[in-house]
């Protein structure tokens, strides 16, 4: 589904602290500026900071230069890189009717138990962080992989310019793990 | 113009981008959130060899900024960066930097003052240093940071001005942000900045000079005070040319105060830093529904644009003035009682209406920019009489 239009889209990061929302926002918003808008913005919120305490990070795109910076209420878009978010951060909170909610799990969307006026998209990003080799002392980061799928169910950014972001921030041998689970999650997420 | 790079970064690797561009012989500084990433991005440049100066790590930033007012004496370019209780453990330094008349260039990243404990953005702590003789700057975005960064050395190093100077940008908001910032390229901002000659540097042993020396009873200490003053509207001017030169090098407009919408405005909101933007926002809808909405922000607190406020605000019915800081037993905060003065020599009494917002980093939503400029309209047509102070949003 292409959402891409001129009105300001926001998306609302739903992460665990370590797992790299916060860098997932900012290589998005340069995917963004790499898609072609001209205005980006993207905001983390930050709590007394611990690894493994639910964060949220907020990302705004627009056609013409944005310069609202607070902290997104209504989303377009709902990133939750985490299942387990569900339970505790409210993520389906206040998302615009017609938006989309991205979900890295295993189990199928209409298993989720989220109902609304929003798209429940449901993908195995860890799976393609694994499959890719995208693993940290034993963990699988998801915080690239899930990129691709942000393009392929919002369509605000292309799979190339998340690639092409993704090289800006890493050595050339991790830029090539990074990509390929990106270019995974994007081939299976719904569109 | 000169060539630039378009770059999605935050605040604090902007102007730790500015820093190196200015090439400073020294810095010294201690890290502190929300400041940290300014000076570990820095010591990375020096590290790897991508600037030449000397990194003084120290223990405090009372020590900071001590090595910072040894340097600049001794006749070096100096910068730093700091925030909140780190601005206000240098408190005595401050003082010392400005009467010893150092131009040290400091980033601050606005973060409130304990207690209760707060890592969050807002101006109580520069707010609380506005009267250490330092001019001052505050950033809306990552991109002002980064150009009043640079604006600020070449205006403190000015021989007719010679006083410090301070770059705001809004803790987390604007540091910890990803923004768009057009970045200019290494020669243009050597050049801009050019070769800082110190006028009395400590290590000319040719011509030997003393710094802070005792001025006590029958010293010229008073009189020293007053040529920090006259160095302080120096400044003005200064501050002026500066900007339309780097206007000319960026292609970015620079203003003392910037405003939206203020040739027909009815209502006004006045705002220093990021809240800037959404201020605007509203502002920008209501006028699309036919309401005179105007947005006045200063970008330069200190030396305060007086003048220019009170053109800016000719012809206004109300006025909102929004503090993210609290002068506590004031009539307002810091911002609205120098609003209210450049106001008093005007020749209608325009209502004034002091808002405190944002403490603590308290989210600053938009609805509350509506509800303000509701409060305003309603103060305009005689429907409501200006209240006292409100606490914007506070549950």
């Amino acid at each position: 589904m292409a959402m891409r239009d001129d009105t300001m889209h926001e998306i609302r990061w739903h992460g665990r602290g370590g797992q790299g929302a916060v860098t997932a926002a900012k290589i998005l918003a340069d995917a963004a500026f790499g898609s072609g808008w001209r205005g980006v913005t993207s905001a983390p919120s930050f709590g007394a900071e611990r690894r493994g305490a639910p964060v949220t990070a907020s990302t705004r795109l627009a056609a013409e230069e944005i310069r609202v910076l607070s902290q997104v209420t209504e989303p377009d878009v709902v990133v939750v890189l985490d299942e387990s978010l569900l339970d505790v951060g409210k993520a389906t909170a206040g998302i615009k009717p017609g938006g989309v909610i991205i979900v890295n799990t295993t189990r199928p969307a209409a298993e989720l138990g989220l109902a609304g006026d929003f798209r429940v998209v449901a993908a195995d990003v860890t799976g393609a962080a694994l499959e890719a080799g995208v693993v940290v002392a034993g963990t699988p980061l998801v915080n690239t992989a899930i990129l691709g799928s942000v393009a392929a169910a919002t369509g605000l950014v292309t799979i190339e310019s998340v690639a092409a972001a993704i090289e800006h921030v890493f050595s050339a041998k991790l830029a090539e793990k990074n990509v390929a689970a990106a270019r995974l999650a994007f081939e299976c997420t719904s569109r | 113009m000169a060539e630039q790079k378009t770059v999605a970064a935050t605040g604090n690797t902007v102007v730790a981008e500015a820093m190196r561009q200015c090439k400073p012989d020294v810095v010294a500084a201690y890290p502190i959130t929300p400041q940290t990433t300014i000076v570990e991005e820095y010591a990375g440049f020096v590290a790897k060899g991508r600037v030449h100066t000397e990194y003084v790590t120290v223990e405090s930033e009372h020590s900071a900024m001590s090595a910072c007012i040894g340097a600049s004496a001794a006749g070096a370019r100096v910068m730093t960066a700091t925030a909140s209780q780190g601005l206000a453990l240098m408190w005595e330094e401050l003082h010392i930097a400005s009467g010893m008349r150092l131009p040290i260039v400091m980033a601050n990243a606005n973060r409130a003052l304990s207690a209760p404990i707060n890592i969050h953005c807002d101006h109580g702590d520069a707010m609380g240093a506005r009267d250490a003789g330092w001019i001052m700057y505050f950033a809306e975005s990552a991109q002002e940071a980064y150009d009043n960064t640079i604006m600020a050395l070449k205006v403190a190093e000015d021989p007719s001005v010679l006083l410090p100077a301070m770059s705001c940008l809004d803790g987390f908001i604007t540091t910890h942000s990803i923004d768009r910032v057009d970045v200019l390229d290494d020669e243009s901002v050597a050049g801009f900045v050019g070769e800082y000659e110190p006028a009395n540097a400590l290590l000319d042993t040719d011509d030997p000079v003393s710094h802070g020396a005792f001025a006590g009873l029958g010293g010229p200490f008073f009189e020293f005070k007053r040529a920090q003053r006259e160095a302080m509207e120096a400044a003005r001017p200064v501050i002026t040319s500066v900007g339309e030169a780097y206007s000319q090098l960026s292609g970015r407009p620079f203003d003392v105060i910037e405003t939206f919408g203020m040739e027909d405005a009815e209502v006004a909101a006045v705002v220093i830093g990021s809240a800037s933007g959404n201020a605007r926002h509203i502002a920008r809808q209501l006028r699309a529904q036919g309401v005179k909405a105007g947005v006045v922000k200063v970008r330069v607190f200190r030396p305060f644009p007086y003048a220019e406020l009170a053109e800016a605000l000719r012809g206004v019915k109300a006025v909102a003035v929004l503090d993210r800081a609290e002068s506590f037993g004031a009539e307002g905060g810091p911002l609205f009682l120098e609003v209210r003065s450049a106001l008093y020599d005007a020749s209608d009494r325009i209502p004034v209406v002091s808002y405190i917002y944002g403490l603590g980093g308290s989210d600053v939503r938009l609805e509350l920019m509506e509800r303000m400029f509701a409060d305003l309209s309603d103060i305009a047509a005689g429907s409501a009489q200006p209240g006292k102070l409100v606490y914007l949003g506070a549950r």
